[in-house]
């Protein structure tokens, strides 16, 4: 990556004893999909806030193509931002809340109506110009926030949740229809979200944030495969974890209380106590043959798959994806699990 | 808490012109009587002393200041007519007070329980007469109840009595002045307590077992506490101060206090004392509006 | 309760509320000057007002003095408004919050005997000018109050949305707060407007010759006992306030139905 558009230079706030952002360094692309994914009082909003400029950073810099944005306002800030509430105006129509921007602009009206019915095709609100904003379902007007946002080319958009009031069925929806407009458009956009999936789904790069600190920056695919920390393997998609200590007699193994699993290389020493943490669909099931014995407790069926749970030791139970067969409570199963297969951490002392 | 942050300097323009006028024309007269209270009275204008001038040396001011007093404190409860006029306002307005809620409860009861469609029309016809003037309000009750009046009249062509009844300039008359001027300041809040309750509350309670009087008294009643409180304060604490309406209504022995410091400001003269019985009034007052302030800020914290 | 028991309070209650205020209007109307009496219908008492000229001259004084007020005290109620549901926390902010309560719940008497001695102490002639200084001052609490509530109601992030997309502080207000408010305002200024006018205890201690309410004239007469001409003024007063009820129920209702 070349000079990035947006960089984040230790920035650190507190309310109080509050520590909400500690720290936090990242940067964003030009072009880029970026998502700021974490539990609520993360300080991810906080951050995006910052970027906006309606908070100040107590130290650190927020920079727009290396230029230090401290003490800029927001109203003068070329980052626009989409409001979690979207924050439509309710006495404007559609038509107003879109050109809202490029008005404050001053731009000529000519250029305003092109560049507002321009935005009004690419969200497929073309026919409701004139409708008030109490007169739209949800859908569109998640639509009109983004048109309002888009409307005056921000360097930066930001989006505060933007697919959170929407019901399921919609979001996946628009989660294409938010990909396309970014394309489209080239804009960096910035997305705050604590569901995992959007955050992996829309991103080309993810932040996850945990206490006001950045735990891992990465590609949705490492982040999913290759977790910086057990709270990021915990965090996104479903886990096990498995406590044991690293063992090497026969070849590299982890020792577990119900029995040795082969492992990977890693930089853990011998002997040190350490988790594993293993997705439920990296983990093979059998009904006989080598592996872990264990028996069925409980399972669910979740369409492509059924996700089984699997008593192995008294006190451990894994969860495990079975792709095929029919499986029952009670039943006795074997199970393999590859040394590539999970991710080990170090215990926490 | 949130950090101590300097405004900008839009801001501190916004929040200087409003901070100034309050200042100088509700704090600084506030200071003023506070500090007349503790001089003497004199013949001249303004009928007090000392006074500070501009051009006092601190020597002057310190010499001056030696004169304050508390004589004028010690007065108000010595002076019979005083002491008389601070206890006579309190049990004016408590008695007001309960009688207003005789009348709005269930005034509000039978509005909160009325078809949902009519209720904003009803609750705004029950508002209305608060926009009218006040004084023509108080004024239209003489007309009732004179001795030749109109209650007096239709009694007797009734013949249900044989001579007037005195209700005109009698501390009866004050009161029902007081629940008339002030009824719709209890029935807005009693009015949004009962409206603003679940009916299905009352329908578990009915399922349980209970009576509807019990409804009323266990589940109703109860839960429109805060509703009574902000309504009886509304009431009680403007009643104490009251003038208007013990000056047209009330006798020549109805003593509010209100009127005592009316006329002992016009007529007296004796600005000391009243500016005293004026303090002395503000802290009697502070008491339920303490209350008021903990009730209010009980409210704004539930709802957050 | 019952329908019927429900029925039966709302009468009473709503005969106890303007029973009196009806009776007074009728009266007006009564060619007679005796309130026991029926002398037939009559307009000449509101005849004899257009005649009062000291009333008239009232009339027109108070009138001008709530105009007035009423503006400056809409004007610096919006402001504390602002502050107070705005800002940060500064300094002194409680003190400024109780200072601006603080007019609603002390008695009138109070408030008034200070502004006199404070004008008296600083040798400021009593008239006009006093007398509006007095109504802004009982008022402007009443404007802080509602518009705080108006503005605590509406949504501070619609302002914020503004200012990100190039609105500065101020048309950011102006553009999307104050169109969602306006109805409270419009309100804000009424309340005090219907005060001002009202208003007898401040206006007796804050103004001078010259400059007597009308409602200091109708009080000095009602002490003499019913007058039909007061009778005459309070209807028309009474009048006016029911048209501008009427005419606020309806800029609420379109309000309503254009989605604020």
């Amino acid at each position: 990556m070349s000079a990035p558009l947006l960089s984040i230079e230790g920035v650190t706030k507190k309310y109080g004893a509050i520590v909400a952002l500690d720290g936090v360094k990242l940067d964003v692309g030009a072009g880029e999909f970026f998502a700021l994914l974490g539990p609520s009082g993360c300080g991810k909003t906080t951050l995006m806030r910052s970027i906006a400029g309606f908070e100040t950073p107590d130290s650190g810099a927020v920079r727009l193509r290396g230029e230090d944005l401290a003490g800029v306002p927001p109203h003068r800030r070329p980052v626009n931002m989409m409001f979690q509430s979207y924050a439509l105006f309710p006495h404007l129509d559609v038509f107003e809340n879109v050109a809202f921007g490029l008005r404050r602009k001053g731009e000529k009206e000519g250029a305003i109506r092109a560049r507002v019915s321009e935005l009004l095709e690419m969200t497929q609100l073309a026919p409701f110009g004139a409708r008030r904003i109490n007169e739209l379902s949800g859908g569109q007007r998640q639509r009109v926030a983004l048109a309002r946002a888009l409307a005056p080319k921000p360097a930066l958009l930001l989006l505060d949740e933007p697919l959170g009031a929407l019901d399921r069925k919609l979001r996946e929806e628009t989660q294409f229809q938010l990909k396309e407009i970014q394309r489209k458009t080239r804009t960096s956009f910035v997305i705050v979200t604590h569901d995992q999936d959007e955050a992996l789904a829309l991103a080309d790069r993810v932040a996850v944030m945990r206490g006001g600190r950045v735990e891992q920056i990465a590609s949705p695919i490492d982040i999913y495969e290759r977790p910086a920390t057990r709270f990021v393997a915990g965090f996104v998609g479903e886990t096990n974890f498995v406590e044991g200590v690293i063992a090497r007699d026969d070849g590299l193994a982890f020792a577990t209380t119900f029995g040795r699993l082969p492992r990977a290389q890693c930089a853990l020493p011998e002997g040190a106590r350490a988790t594993l943490s293993i997705r439920p669909e990296r983990i093979e099931v059998a009904r006989e043959g080598q592996g872990i014995a264990g028996r069925v407790e409980d399972y669910v069926f979740r369409g492509e798959y059924t996700l089984l749970r699997v008593r192995v030791a008294p006190d451990v139970v894994l969860r495990v994806g079975a792709y095929d067969g029919r499986f029952a409570i009670g039943d006795d199963v074997k199970l393999t699990i590859a040394p590539e297969a999970g991710v080990l951490f170090a215990a926490a002392a | 808490m949130m950090r101590q942050r300097r405004l900008s300097l839009g801001q501190r323009l916004t929040l200087a012109i409003p901070y100034l006028w309050i200042a100088a024309f509700f704090l600084a007269p506030m200071l003023l009587i506070a500090k007349i209270s503790l001089s003497h009275a004199v013949l001249a204008r303004p009928p007090y002393e000392p006074r500070f001038l501009s051009s006092d040396t601190l020597a002057d001011i310190w010499a001056k200041a030696q004169s304050f007093t508390f004589d004028n404190y010690r007065a108000l409860v010595a002076d019979s007519l005083y002491f008389d006029s601070y206890v006579s306002s309190l049990a004016i307005a408590g008695v007001s007070t309960v009688a207003t809620l005789l009348v709005a409860y269930p005034f509000a009861l039978a509005m909160a329980r009325g078809p949902r469609q009519w209720r904003p029309f009803l609750i705004g016809l029950a508002a209305a007469p608060f926009w009218t003037s006040f004084l023509i309000r108080v004024y239209a009750w003489i007309a009732l109840l004179k001795d030749e009046g109109l209650i007096n009249n239709a009694l007797m062509a009734l013949g249900l009595i044989d001579a007037p009844l005195q209700m005109f300039a009698t501390t009866g008359a004050v009161v029902v002045g007081i629940v008339y001027s002030y009824l719709p300041f209890m029935l807005l809040p009693i009015y949004a307590a009962l409206e603003g309750q679940d009916p299905s509350l009352r329908e578990a309670a009915a399922d349980l077992g209970a009576s509807p009087l019990q409804v009323f008294l266990r589940v109703t009643l109860p839960l429109s506490r805060d509703g009574v409180v902000a309504g009886a304060l509304l009431v009680f604490i403007p009643a104490v101060g009251e003038f208007v309406i013990p000056d047209l209504l009330g006798g020549s022995d109805t003593l509010m206090i209100g009127r005592t410091l009316w006329n002992d400001f016009f007529a007296n003269h004796d600005w000391p004392a009243a500016s005293a019985a004026a303090i002395a009034l503000v802290v009697i007052l502070l008491a339920p509006l303490l209350l008021w302030e903990r009730a209010r800020l009980r409210e704004e914290e539930g709802r957050r | 309760m019952s329908r019927f028991a429900r029925f039966g309070v709302l009468a009473a209650g709503f005969t106890f509320l303007y029973a009196p205020i009806v009776i007074l209007a009728a009266m007006s109307f009564n060619a007679s000057r005796l309130v026991s009496v029926w002398g037939g219908f009559s307009t000449k008492w509101y005849a004899a007002l257009l005649e009062n000229e000291p009333l008239i001259a009232s009339a027109k004084i108070s009138f001008a003095a709530a105009v007035l007020s009423a503006a400056i005290a809409t004007f610096l109620g919006l402001l504390a408004g602002v502050a107070l549901a705005r800002f940060r926390a500064f300094h002194s902010r409680m003190l400024f919050f109780g200072a601006v309560h603080a007019p609603l719940v002390l008695p009138e008497v109070v408030l008034g005997l200070a502004l006199l001695s404070c004008f008296v102490a600083f040798g400021i002639g009593r008239g006009f000018a006093t007398l509006v200084v007095g109504h802004v001052t009982l008022t402007m609490c009443f404007t802080t109050v509602a518009l705080l509530a108006a503005l605590r109601g509406c949504d501070p992030t619609l302002e914020e949305a503004a200012m990100d997309l190039g609105a500065t502080p101020v048309q950011a207000f102006a553009l999307v707060a104050l169109p969602q408010i306006a109805p409270a305002v419009a309100s804000a200024f009424l309340l005090a407007f219907t005060l001002s006018l009202d208003d007898l205890v401040i206006a007796s201690f804050a103004t001078g010759p010259g400059a007597t309410t009308l409602p200091m004239r109708i009080y000095s007469q009602v002490r003499l006992g019913v007058s039909p001409q007061i009778n005459a003024i309070s209807t028309l007063l009474l009048g006016m306030v029911a048209l501008a009820l009427g005419g606020s129920a309806l800029v609420m209702l379109l309000g309503k139905r254009r989605g604020l």
